[in-house]
């Protein structure tokens, strides 16, 4: 059957044709034939913007972006930092010199250090002198201290050339063999402990993350039906023109996708304002305990490129995470309508 | 194109309300459908848009059993009926001319292929002057055209009509009924369901009457 155009005007009367040949007038309009401006046009969207929650679906998915993106940042910064401070813990060997009664600890020492300066794969073996070692003790024991007094032991700081695998074994025998008051720290139990550390902070993150999306996802699925609910009579409207579910929930989707896009792009935007000005925030900061302690933990406080594209990825993420839950909501609730 | 064949329906645990239905739609055939208030007419109807499924029995539709359809396969049959409802149904953000154009936009067809058709129907049921016009600012014989417009715009196979004639005068009621019987001329099968018998008179048709839940059929 040919589908073009069944009704026109002409001459004043209502014409059908089903088909080319079917020709024929249905009503005389004769003087009541309206002579209108043919201004109609389709301007509005099937689902009315209005009727969605969006400004607050807006919110709640800035804030869920947020507090992800912020989540992440950290979970970055503190891993970046873990891993420089590991690598030069790593890098080090500290060997301590015990006093003891009937042997000259300075003597001790230089054989120690010279020992450690023939060892291969050692690249720097630095001494420290009393002073300096008064000046480790400062904090502890006050200023103004007379080592002699005190049997403080000597430490001797050795760097290790980066990939080198050292026979700790051998190096500690060698070592007591020059000294046998003297030990060998190789910092393997700080660098555990700074493992467990690092593991649990983005344990915890990964954690919070997971529960940023999955209060995310509920959010969306309550905005979602509650816009469905609001819709409905649009939604069986649409049914009796022979829309199916998949165009109406398109209709809905793009609507729920623009929103998330837009509440991840003000969460995100935020959060990578935040980091960018973290560094002016940590310098106001420095100098004082907090500001020193965060130093210490989290080390210049700036997030690499790599992190701002981490947060930004994010946030698309929680974008297509809202439309995701909003078209799984969506196709329920047609269901239910059905 | 329509076949019920013992077709019953109840809602929930409740009374069946439509018993033993057995009758035959033909292609381009025209009927009303009459009956006493409450007698299931508008549930009839459900069924045929395939809003309702029967609780027995076998409906045939388009030679396809509806028992056996999908979602999509429902509205894709949906698309060759038009349905013109009791309480209208029109979109209230839409303006006239984006209700009646509805059809032709779901079907994803270009705005320029079908604006002229909408005009000149719109014009032609007498809103001309209201296209741009939201229906909450409609009358309701308005709202009742621009319902008729919008079920027939994109001449459907089958036309099921509630009341259609309900809200307007003796004159666009005839109006609109010369409508329907020129759309049955060029190949739509009409149902018209109605308690005008003023209307009926107006045209030899069959009737189909709903009484307690049975179908009577007068040639």
């Amino acid at each position: 059957m040919t589908r073009g155009g069944w009704c026109c005007i002409r001459d004043g009367c209502i014409f059908m044709s089903r088909t080319p040949d079917q020709h024929g007038p249905l009503v005389d309009l004769g003087h009541e034939r309206p002579q209108v401006p043919a201004r109609a046009r389709n301007l509005s969207p099937i689902v009315p913007r209005a009727s969605i929650a969006g400004r607050a679906l807006v919110a709640v998915v800035a804030i869920m972006t947020f507090l992800a993106s912020i989540t992440t940042g950290t979970v970055l910064l503190v891993r970046a930092s873990a891993a420089e401070w590991q690598s030069e813990v790593g890098s080090e060997i500290t060997i301590q010199v015990r006093p003891v009664a009937g042997r000259d600890l300075e003597r001790d020492v230089a054989a120690v250090t010279e020992a450690m300066r023939a060892q291969s794969g050692i690249v720097e073996v630095r001494p420290f002198t009393k002073a300096e070692s008064a000046k480790l003790l400062e904090p502890w024991l006050g200023s103004g201290l007379a080592l002699d007094d005190l049997p403080v032991p000597r430490v001797i700081v050795a760097r290790v050339q980066p990939g080198t695998a050292l026979d700790l074994a051998a190096l500690r025998t060698k070592v007591t063999q020059a000294a046998p008051t003297a030990s060998v720290d190789d910092h393997r139990a700080w660098i555990e402990r700074m493992r467990s550390m690092t593991g649990a902070t983005v344990f915890a993150g990964i954690g919070i993350l997971a529960l940023v999306i999955i209060a995310t996802i509920i959010s969306v699925s309550f905005a979602t039906r509650g816009a469905m609910a609001a819709n409905r009579p649009i939604v069986e409207v649409l049914h009796f023109v022979g829309a199916g579910d998949r165009y109406i929930a398109n209709r809905f989707f793009r609507h729920f996708l623009r929103l998330g896009l837009q509440g991840g792009v003000i969460g995100g935007g935020i959060a990578m304002l935040l980091f960018g000005f973290s560094e002016s925030i940590a310098a106001w900061f420095s100098g004082t305990p907090v500001g020193d302690q965060f130093a210490a933990l989290l080390g210049t406080f700036s997030l690499r490129p790599s992190g701002y594209l981490a947060l930004a990825a994010q946030a698309v993420l929680i974008a297509g995470i809202t439309a995701w839950a909003s078209r799984r909501t969506l196709f329920a609730t047609l269901d239910d309508i059905d | 194109m329509v076949r019920f064949e013992n077709v019953g329906l109840r809602y929930g645990l409740g009374p069946e309300i439509l018993r033993d239905l057995s009758f035959l739609i033909p292609a381009h055939s025209f009927q009303f459908l009459t009956g006493p208030s409450g007698a299931g007419k508008t549930s009839l109807l459900r069924l045929l848009f395939l809003s309702l499924r029967p609780t027995r029995g076998l409906v045939t539709l388009f030679g396809n059993d509806v028992s056996l359809l999908g979602k999509d396969d429902i509205a894709d049959l949906r698309k060759r009926i038009g349905i013109v409802l009791q309480d209208f149904r029109l979109l209230d953000h839409m303006t006239t001319y984006e209700n009646v154009a509805l059809p032709f936009r779901v079907m994803g067809r270009e705005e320029a292929s079908y604006r002229k058709e909408v005009i000149d129907l719109l014009k032609w049921v007498g809103l001309g002057e209201r296209m741009d016009a939201l229906p909450p600012i409609l009358s309701g014989g308005e709202k009742q055209r621009a319902a008729i417009a919008r079920a027939v715009i994109s001449r459907p196979q089958l036309l099921l009509a509630d009341e259609p004639t309900g809200n307007v005068d003796p004159t666009l009621g005839r109006r609109l009924l010369r409508l329907f019987i020129e759309l049955n001329k060029s190949g739509t099968a009409v149902i018209i369901a109605t308690h005008d018998i003023t209307l009926m008179d107006q045209y030899d048709a069959r009737r189909l009457v709903l009484h307690q839940g049975r179908l009577h059929i007068y040639e």
